[in-house]
């Protein structure tokens, strides 16, 4: 039986896309097979961050509308076998995707994959409704810092009122936390909420922490979900998520302050 | 500065994340509240001042309602100015309060 995951937040900009390119690579690697689907219409990012922006042909909304196959539609990735991406619509706004068309094609995905990813846009509205209201799983992305922390919170309530298993009182969305863009140097001066202060808050099990880091930023310039930079702090943070999400025990990693010499720290120089 | 920074505690009690900490289980706890139902608030405020209005005329201009959120309880005050009684004095006042904990889950 397949599993519908949502990568969701609340507030943008805090690693969804980033998040759900990195979860999906890592799910296929693993040998699962995963499809990821973008559902924030009109404003595709998805296809960028999966380095798959120029074989685009069809889409999310042209599949619910019946204008293309889902097959024609779904983009295999090139790097990793048993990966695919459903790309959003371009020219569309969001009111095009319906609960029913979004049913339809989630259907028709669970028979062929293991995982389905749904990438949700930012806000609570229609698109970021739909994204969450099937999902079996939800990956809370939040950032050390209060608006996003506040916008996590908003939307464990909508998954916990609004989602299909709410309404239809199955059991709930399983919840985690994934906590991104932590810096472990701020953390230690008091800067930044700690992973314990979140945990406190939202009170929901954490699935992984990513840090901060300029390999982000380098592999979306590139197309590649950062997971497959497997040298880099947040290549590994995600595949330890990824682990995590299946049921193994790995250590947490990129928690502590890197160690800087005793003249470094006196005198303020960063690396 | 950085030299003396170096020898102060982290994370103190007044340290920035502290503070933010603080500032969203405050926030966090009333709108979890909120969230198990509509918000009641304008309601309830409707409904007072029917029941009020069923005995005494009353200027709706003159109603004054005030909210404020705590950590350890909220207080609602509703200050309805009644019009001159037959007896008794001129003003009267009506206080009302609601307490809810903080520290819901």
């Amino acid at each position: 039986m397949a599993k519908i995951i949502v990568m969701t937040s609340g507030k943008g900009g805090v690693g969804k896309t980033t998040s759900a390119a990195a979860f999906a690579t890592g799910f296929a690697l693993r040998g699962h097979k995963t499809v990821v689907i973008d559902f924030d219409i009109g404003l595709r990012n998805l296809d960028l961050i999966m380095g798959c922006e120029r074989r685009v042909v069809f889409d999310f909304v042209n599949v619910i509308n019946n204008e293309a196959k889902l097959h024609q539609a779904l983009i295999k990735d090139k790097r990793v076998d048993g990966l695919s991406v459903l790309p959003a619509s371009q020219t569309r706004d969001k009111d095009a995707l319906t609960k029913d068309g979004v049913e339809k094609v989630l259907d028709e995905l669970r028979r062929d994959f293991d995982f389905i990813v749904c990438d949700s846009p930012a806000g609570i509205e229609r698109g970021a409704l739909l994204a969450l209201y099937f999902a079996d799983e939800a990956i809370i992305v939040t950032n050390p810092e209060v608006s996003s922390v506040r916008d996590s919170d908003r939307i464990l309530g909508m998954l916990g009122a609004r989602s299909r298993r709410a309404e239809q009182n199955l059991e709930p969305v399983r919840e985690n936390l994934l906590l991104t863009r932590y810096d472990p140097a701020r953390v230690a001066k008091g800067d930044m909420l700690t992973v314990d202060d979140v945990l406190e808050i939202l009170a929901i099990p954490l699935l992984g922490v990513v840090p901060e880091s300029q390999a982000v930023l380098r592999a979306s310039n590139i197309g590649m979900p950062v997971i497959l930079d497997s040298k880099s702090n947040a290549g590994m943070a995600y595949a330890d998520a990824v682990a995590r999400f299946l049921g193994e025990q790995v250590e947490y990693r990129f928690m502590q302050p890197e160690r800087r010499g005793f003249m470094d720290r006196l005198f303020g120089r960063t690396a | 500065m950085r030299i003396f920074d170096f020898f102060r505690s982290p994370r103190a009690k007044s340290s920035p994340a502290a503070q933010a900490k603080e500032r969203l289980q405050i926030v966090m706890a009333h709108e979890r509240v909120g969230r198990c139902g509509p918000d009641f608030l304008p309601v309830l405020q409707q409904e007072l001042l029917a029941v009020i209005a069923k005995y005494v005329d009353l200027d709706t201009n003159r109603v004054e309602v005030k909210l404020d959120r705590g950590t350890e309880c909220s207080t609602l005050e509703v200050n309805v100015e009644l019009p001159t009684p037959p007896r008794s004095d001129s003003l009267a006042t009506t206080t009302l309060t609601l307490e809810s904990a903080a520290s819901q889950a």
